[in-house]
């Protein structure tokens, strides 16, 4: 099962070199450099996770995660940052993170987390299918 | 008296803290790229050890990648161990000019943070003054961050240095906003015993959107 991932982080070398090693094991990777731009991307398109940078230009990570569950309330977004406190993270939790981890990462727990933001995403998705099918039972009455 | 030192101190551990924590992040992210790159060489061995054909060429890029960042985190580093060390003595001559340079490698990041250029006018060279380089330090820190705010559409923030009748000045420049965040006290209860320290004063020309910090040639510590 191939994730599908948007990458959000505000360095190019990080960028280029974290998603050639990710597409090597099958996901399907876009990258953006400005956490505005991959605001746009996320409401065009469906990803599996998104893996966002807590600190960038123009928009913090924080602010972006927020947008982005506003619009997307099924997306999962998995936090990193090159310096996680403990505040951060409940912070992020609060706003809606599925994960956050530190950076330098190791790419089999990125993998992990991001196959777990999948799998969770996909059952939310089911979970809402089903209700939508619920609520059609019940105004045809079949 | 107890007071302001009280003031200095807390606001001098504060900046400290601060600058402390973005140098850390930067160099994070350092570690961030080369570890990715570091991964990277470890698929290609892997490919190349299951028969995929070996390219020279990606090993090279990658090595350059790597080169490239040992030099910026040797860059931060250096600036950071400047940095610890501006608190060691009292009072110290240094050349503004130079200084001014170093200050603003030292907040290059949180101009990229807030979207602003920094951008170094040309300033008089020779420009020894005898001042607390730490205090210096978090005194152009107040006024800069203001300025980031003040920069307007342009987003672009001036910084010169030139020699005045009684020492030096320090002028932050292209401050197009500067009567819009002028809202409250500047400069403020922070400022005033850090000014007082360095014997310094702050002039403000909303007219023509710039702060001016005049320093003397020996704040005689």
């Amino acid at each position: 099962m191939t994730e599908k991932v948007l990458l959000i982080d505000d360095e190019q070398d990080f960028l280029d070199a974290l998603s050639e090693r990710m597409r090597a094991r099958d996901m399907e990777v876009t990258t953006s450099t400005s956490a505005v731009d991959a605001l746009k991307m996320a409401k065009k398109e469906s990803y599996d996770a998104i893996v966002l940078d807590l600190m960038m230009p123009e928009m913090d990570g924080l602010e972006a995660l927020q947008e982005i569950k506003k619009n997307n309330p099924e997306l999962q977004v998995i936090l990193l940052t090159g310096h996680a406190t403990v505040e951060k993270g409940i912070e992020a939790m609060k706003l809606g993170a599925t994960d956050f981890l530190e950076k330098p990462t190791d790419l089999k727990t990125l993998t992990e987390k991001i196959k777990n933001a999948h799998t969770k995403k996909m059952i939310l998705v089911e979970k809402q299918a089903e209700e939508k099918i619920k609520k059609i039972l019940a105004v045809k009455g079949w | 008296m107890n007071n302001q030192w009280e003031i200095i101190g807390g606001e001098g551990l504060l900046f400290f803290g601060k600058m402390s924590a973005s140098i850390s992040h930067e160099i994070k992210n350092v570690l961030a790229i080369i570890n990715e790159n570091n991964g990277l060489i470890e698929d290609y061995t892997v490919m190349a050890e299951k028969g995929a054909p070996f390219d020279p060429g990606k090993f090279r890029s990658l090595a350059e990648k790597v080169a490239l960042q040992i030099r910026r985190a040797d860059g931060i580093i250096k600036n950071m161990n400047t940095f610890a060390h501006s608190i060691d003595e009292p009072a110290k001559s240094i050349d503004l000019s130079d200084f001014l340079g170093f200050a603003q490698a030292l907040f290059a990041r949180f101009a990229v943070m807030k979207g602003i250029a920094l951008e170094p006018k040309p300033s008089e060279s020779n420009l020894m003054i005898t001042t607390s380089p730490f205090f210096l330090l978090n005194l152009i820190w107040f006024c800069l961050d203001l300025s980031m705010d003040a920069a307007g559409p342009e987003k672009t923030v001036g910084l010169s240095a030139r020699k005045t009748d009684t020492g030096a000045q320090i002028g932050f420049t292209g401050l197009k906003d500067l009567g819009k965040v002028l809202t409250g006290e500047f400069p403020g209860e922070k400022e005033k015993p850090m000014l007082e320290l360095l014997k310094a004063e702050i002039k403000i020309e909303e007219e023509i959107g710039e702060i001016m910090l005049n320093l003397p040639r020996d704040i005689g510590l």
